[in-house]
């Protein structure tokens, strides 16, 4: 049980940040932004490799300027070069597979042995006893959910939120759409990459199928923690159902890992069912509502 | 202070869909201005403000505002001195973000170096509710709630004091009272009177009510085909009645007058 809990405050924490990247991206800027699958791969290439030459710190750091930079392409294509949004972010994450194996010295998977990571660091202090990766990961989600917190309610922040509302509005505030546009996509995947970062240094390995369905399980805790805690409402709320939402999920993966409920082949399927149906609820919801009042007074 | 020359646009060229939407248009508009316009469908009123506005390139032809070049300038910069309001009172607002929010996009044009990283303070809450109380809307107790529970006119009044709250150098009017109720749309066109009048605003206003357009203002265009067919000035309006200009519109515009197109209202 403890081993349970443990592990879903661990990966809730630490998968917060890609689900706080999409919310950025997603919900904030209203762009559905593929870019994230790849950039999560490429955050945790960077990190793997830069801490198997003994630079943990740093690989954390270079996680966090690469999965900017996946952003920044993905901003230029949509934004000054008009390739629609999802595709943009089809074509960067396409392009991030070749460099995500440049990144791993061609190689399909880096692990690390004896070196040390910033977990590691951790431990040695001893501090934390068992409970060292939680702590790690924990401080960093904070760090990020304070930062987002505070910077989308400065004006840059207020003019990323107006462009995801409003965009004839923001033209006419002087503010250009393609800066923020810009500005948002590039800080979501920082964080995307930061989330790479020390998941590879968590497990002690980069893998180049790492990020497959990473968008979609980040959407999935996403909508969960929405639904819980009814976070729509203001921003303050919708950055703590990130975590919720993540740590919700992992709570759930987790059981399903130590009683075998279910095969865990089945869970892809499960999280995408989980996703599609999470967003199809109000229009299923409204449908219904029609037939039910439909029925009611062809009656009368 | 604002200088068109020549200005033309065709949408869908080559095409059975082409439209001359501005046809070679002449304009010179003096600091403190403030011209109406009327016109029918079609004729090229809103095609003028998008092209002053920046929303598209004009095919041929130049802008120039204060002797400045802008034909090339793209849209948000232009909007840090030229402000819009549109018949649709849900354009200029961002539904999901609070009324202070808004009117704080709105002043980020005061800036003269876009302090991205600085929040509302303190003075600038106090200086949005004083601009929220000129509203007489009860909206300076509101400031924290979302735009979009707001109605038609407070939306309105909200997007006029945005486009306002920073003194813009031309004030483009395009029918910002046609989708509101009688009573929302005579206190809007109140308060429109007494800001551009307060900051003697250039200002261009389209509008269908004939009676505003001759009543507002010290000067009415009407337009056709994409260009200006009729310039009265003060005195000439004075001058002028309702069927005197409708006459003179037919000769301008040298076409049977069709009500259903017109849709001029009194």
């Amino acid at each position: 049980m403890l081993h349970i809990v443990q592990t879903a405050l661990t990966l809730g924490c630490v998968y917060s940040l890609v689900a706080l990247a999409l919310f950025l991206s997603y919900r904030v800027l209203d762009i559905a932004d593929l870019t994230t699958d790849g950039c999560f791969v490429f955050g945790m290439a960077l990190s793997v490799s830069a801490a198997a030459a003994g630079h943990p710190i740093l690989g954390i750091l270079l996680a966090v300027i690469g999965g900017g930079c996946a952003g920044f392409v993905t901003a230029l294509l949509q934004t000054r070069l008009g390739v629609p949004s999802i595709l943009a972010g089809i074509v960067t994450n396409t392009g991030l597979y070749t460099v995500n194996l440049m990144a791993m010295g061609w190689s399909a998977n880096v692990s690390l042995l004896k070196q040390s990571t910033i977990f590691t660091m951790v431990r040695d202090t001893g501090i934390f006893g068992t409970w060292y990766q939680l702590a790690v990961v924990a401080c960093f989600a904070c760090v990020m959910m304070l930062f987002m917190r505070w910077f989308l309610s400065t004006r840059l922040g207020l003019s990323i939120r107006a462009t995801g509302d409003n965009m004839d509005m923001v033209r006419a505030s002087s503010i250009n759409p393609r800066f923020t546009i810009a500005a948002g996509l590039i800080l979501a995947n920082c964080m995307t990459g930061l989330c790479g970062g020390l998941v590879g240094q968590m497990q002690k390995s980069a893998d180049i199928n790492a990020g497959t369905g990473i968008v979609v399980i980040g959407l999935a805790s996403l909508i969960i923690g929405e639904t819980v805690i009814q976070g729509r409402r203001s921003i303050g709320r919708n950055i703590l159902a990130c975590l919720i939402g993540n740590i919700i999920y992992r709570a759930i993966y987790a059981i399903i890992l130590q009683t075998r409920i279910l095969p865990i082949e089945c869970l892809k399927l499960m999280t995408a069912f989980i996703v599609a149906l999470a967003i199809a609820m109000p229009t299923i919801r409204e449908n219904l509502a029609v037939k039910k009042r439909e029925r009611r007074e062809t009656v009368n | 202070m604002l200088e068109i020359q020549n200005l033309s646009k065709v949408f869908n060229p080559g095409t059975i869909n082409e439209k001359t939407a501005l046809n070679n248009l002449n304009l010179s508009v003096k600091e403190g201005d403030f011209i109406t316009i009327l016109g029918s469908n079609g004729a090229g009123k809103s095609t003028l403000f998008n092209a002053i506005a920046g929303v598209f390139l004009a095919d041929s032809g130049k802008i120039l505002l204060d002797g400045e070049n802008i034909t090339f300038q793209p849209d948000y910069k232009r909007s840090k001195y030229i402000g819009r309001l549109f018949q649709d009172p849900l354009k200029g607002t961002a539904p999901h973000m609070t009324i202070e929010e808004n009117l704080a996009l709105a002043y980020l044009r005061a800036g003269k170096s876009f302090d991205s990283f600085s929040r509302i303070s303190k003075k600038d809450h106090e200086f949005f509710r004083e601009q929220l109380r000129m509203l007489e809307m009860g909206l300076e107790d509101r400031m924290n709630t979302q735009v979009g529970t707001l109605s038609g006119g407070q939306r309105q009044a909200l997007t006029l004091l945005m486009a306002t709250v920073v003194p813009p150098r031309l004030l483009l009017l395009d029918e910002h009272t046609a989708a509101l109720d009688p009573g929302a749309a005579e206190k809007i066109t109140a308060l429109t009177k007494e800001i551009v009048s307060r900051n003697n605003t250039t200002c261009l206003m389209i509008t269908h009510n004939i009676h505003q357009a001759l009543s507002t203002g010290n000067r009415t265009l009407m337009m056709a085909d994409g260009r200006i067919i009729l310039d009265l000035n003060e005195q000439e309006r004075a001058d002028t009645t309702i069927d005197e200009l409708l006459r003179r519109f037919k000769e301008g515009a040298k076409e049977e007058l069709d009500d259903d197109r017109i849709l001029l209202s009194d």
